[in-house]
């Protein structure tokens, strides 16, 4: 009883905020427009009775996601999400990993001083931290000026409102999430591990291959993972970094909803998005079992 | 006490002059900082020894094997391996591996991929390494658990896992940081004498680390005993139980009685030891010379004396006391035995007889009495 009592808390909350919900959005997607408030159509008009329900029903159709299909700017968007936040996945990799492998190396004392550091950002607004890369990267911004500065470059680059703007606001922003989980797995491995393989022959490097990244793995993956599914379904780095070529999911759907004011194709958007996202979700939770798993 | 060599003539290459050792250290320092981990050192270890490093926490032994095995360079002095000096050789290409105090093994690699691991960064064909990882296998006696990870077996089968791996390449020299300190002591009695066999079978030079002094009894050809960075004393472990050089080895080996005293010439060899008020001078014999009035150590061994109840006629010391405890340990019994004039004295006695027919029990007075060949003479 007392169990099922615990057990309860966490469910309950996710009924109450994720599951009710994507009910909601859900059925929106499933729902026509209508120039009404709210504006979609049907509504549930309970003072009806069943009538009023069948009524609802059969006003409920697959047609906005039929209508995703048709126009090539739908997919196209899920498909340059996918490609950015892979790529950016990889890109936070190469950057993580080194500070993870710095950090689990570095001397007992020193150690809480850089996850303090790694931890640091978050102290500050999200969005005020995104906002501010927009005076670094402009074209009369912080980067330009000391480059043209140092002589490396005699005209300004245009780095803002491009793609690799977003690239570097999602390695900035999700760094964290990648150096964490990697850092956790290179401070459990024994060092002696590693004299071993050089004992048995290996080079350092080859042992860095053979022992280092092998025992980080799940580390990686758990990292990967984090830093894919929200950078997927990212909006505000895209929309305030990127430019008008920059096509992402999360930017398409706000447009859907805000200027379009199309609710139910905003929702049918959303519903793709997570059906998407379900995939990897389903891929982490097995990679964190299997780490539990082998703590034991 | 191991005997490597089969044959009729004893295995001691460290006493014939023409033997070429293996490893020499030559005068080698090492200093961490301020901090002087191993001083001055000279040592040989010869080919097919089962030498072990035998001392403290702290003392160097652990400095010392790392230096072998190229973890750590000498600060001063020379190493050589067959002749060379290897202080410029990276630790992946030195014929010497080290089986971990830990173990070390892979935990994303199976039981034969741990072992296979040294093969296949060696230019060794595919099927030879096959091959030779199924004869090591079998070595190790693990053929049933290869394709186990290690955290699927028990501490006995790591250690033999460590065993094989470090084994796989042949390498001239294998080096064992506390090898068996994981173990629980049955199991590692069973393993001590496993050890024996696989060093004798594969003729490997092994060097073992360890701070159990009956596990470097019981496997070594020679054991180095050492002390704040210093060897203190190398030697068979017959010669370093029974003839220990100094106080500290005498002391450290064993169980030990050891008295003060001025010492009085008396005849060939022969000495008095002045060491109690009211008691007989210890009648010793020394090979040594030793001037009228040094103050020496008189070494004994517990079980070097015999307890009896009455006066003994027939030995040349006897000493008179009260049983103050008595140390069961079932096969024997260690008596404390203290003398008139506080000091205490330890006796061992094989229980030969069950223990509720046992003549001496506390408070009896009893008599010690031991040979003039029984005790060792320390000057330092």
């Amino acid at each position: 009883m007392r169990r099922a009592s615990l057990i309860s808390v966490p469910y309950l909350w996710l009924v109450a905020l994720f599951l009710v919900p994507f009910l909601i959005v859900l059925k929106i997607s499933l729902s026509d427009t209508a120039l009404a408030i709210p504006p979609y159509a049907p509504t549930l008009d309970l003072n009806q009775g069943w009538a009023g329900v069948r009524a609802w029903l059969d006003g409920l159709d697959m047609e906005n996601f039929v209508f995703l299909t048709e126009d090539n700017l739908y997919w196209k968007a899920y498909l340059s999400s996918l490609k950015i936040a892979l790529f950016s996945t990889l890109l936070t990799l190469l950057v993580g990993y080194p500070i993870a492998y710095g950090m689990a190396r570095a001397p007992d004392e020193w150690r809480p001083t850089l996850m303090m550091l790694v931890i640091l950002p978050f102290w500050t607004s999200f969005l005020i931290r995104v906002y501010s890369w927009k005076a670094i990267l402009s074209q009369e911004g912080f980067l330009n000026q000391f480059l043209l500065w140092l002589g490396v470059i005699n005209d300004p680059l245009t780095i803002l409102n491009t793609n690799i703007a977003v690239y570097i606001g999602i390695v900035y922003t999700y760094l964290p999430f990648m150096v964490l989980p990697i850092y956790a797995a290179l401070e459990k491995l024994d060092a002696s591990l590693l004299e071993a393989a050089e004992d048995l022959g290996c080079s350092r490097t080859s042992a860095f291959w053979l022992v280092t990244i092998p025992l980080s793995k799940q580390g990686i993956v758990a990292g990967s993972f984090l830093v894919f599914i929200p950078a997927m379904g990212e909006f505000v780095i895209p929309a305030l970094l990127g430019g008008s070529k920059t096509l992402m999911i999360g930017k398409v759907l706000w447009e859907e909803f805000f200027s379009n004011r199309d609710w139910p194709v905003a929702s049918a958007v959303a519903v793709i998005l997570l059906l998407l996202l379900i995939v990897p979700i389903i891929l982490f939770q097995r990679n964190q079992e299997k780490q539990r798993e082998a703590d034991q | 006490m191991a005997q490597a060599a089969p044959s009729p003539a004893r295995f001691a290459p460290w006493d014939d002059p023409d033997a070429k050792a293996i490893i020499q250290f030559q005068n080698v320092t090492k200093r961490f900082g301020e901090f002087t981990a191993i001083d001055d050192l000279t040592l040989n270890i010869y080919e097919h020894e089962f030498f072990a490093l035998l001392g403290p926490s702290g003392c160097g032994k652990t400095t010392l094997m790392r230096m072998l095995a190229g973890f750590e360079a000498p600060t001063e002095g020379k190493i050589l391996l067959d002749g060379q000096d290897i202080a410029a050789v990276p630790p992946n290409k030195r014929a010497v591996n080290m089986m971990f105090q830990s173990y070390a093994l892979f935990p994303h690699l199976s039981v034969y991929d741990n072992i296979a691991f040294g093969l296949k960064r060696s230019d060794m064909p595919k099927d030879q390494i096959d091959a030779r990882v199924t004869q090591m296998l079998a070595l190790v006696q693990l053929e049933k658990f290869a394709k186990r990870k290690p955290h699927q077996i028990s501490g006995g089968q790591k250690q033999r896992v460590a065993l094989a791996r470090s084994l796989a390449k042949a390498p001239k020299l294998l080096l064992l940081d506390e090898p068996l300190g994981a173990l629980d002591k049955k199991l590692r009695q069973d393993t001590q004498f496993e050890l024996m066999d696989i060093q004798e079978q594969t003729g490997t030079t092994f060097v073992i680390v360890t701070h159990d002094q009956e596990e470097a009894m019981t496997v070594a050809s020679r054991v180095a005993v050492m002390d704040h960075g210093r060897i203190i004393q190398v030697a068979s472990p017959d010669q370093i139980y029974e003839e220990p050089n100094s106080v500290y080895v005498a002391d450290f080996i064993g169980d030990v009685n050891i008295v003060k005293g001025p010492v009085t010439p008396t005849g060939e060899n022969k000495y008095d030891i002045t060491w109690a008020d009211g008691q007989e001078p210890i009648h010793t014999t020394c090979t040594r010379d030793i001037t009228a009035g040094t103050t020496v150590s008189f070494a004994i061994r517990p079980e070097k004396m015999t307890i009896t109840t009455e006066k003994p006629t027939d030995r040349p010391n006897t000493i008179q006391g009260k049983v103050l405890d008595i140390g069961y340990l079932g096969n024997i019994s260690t008596y404390h035995v203290q003398l008139p004039s506080g000091e205490i004295i330890k006796a061992q006695a094989t229980n030969t007889r069950r223990i509720h027919r046992r003549s001496i029990t506390w408070e009896d007075t009893v008599w010690l009495s031991f040979t003039d060949t029984a005790g060792v003479v320390l000057t330092d």
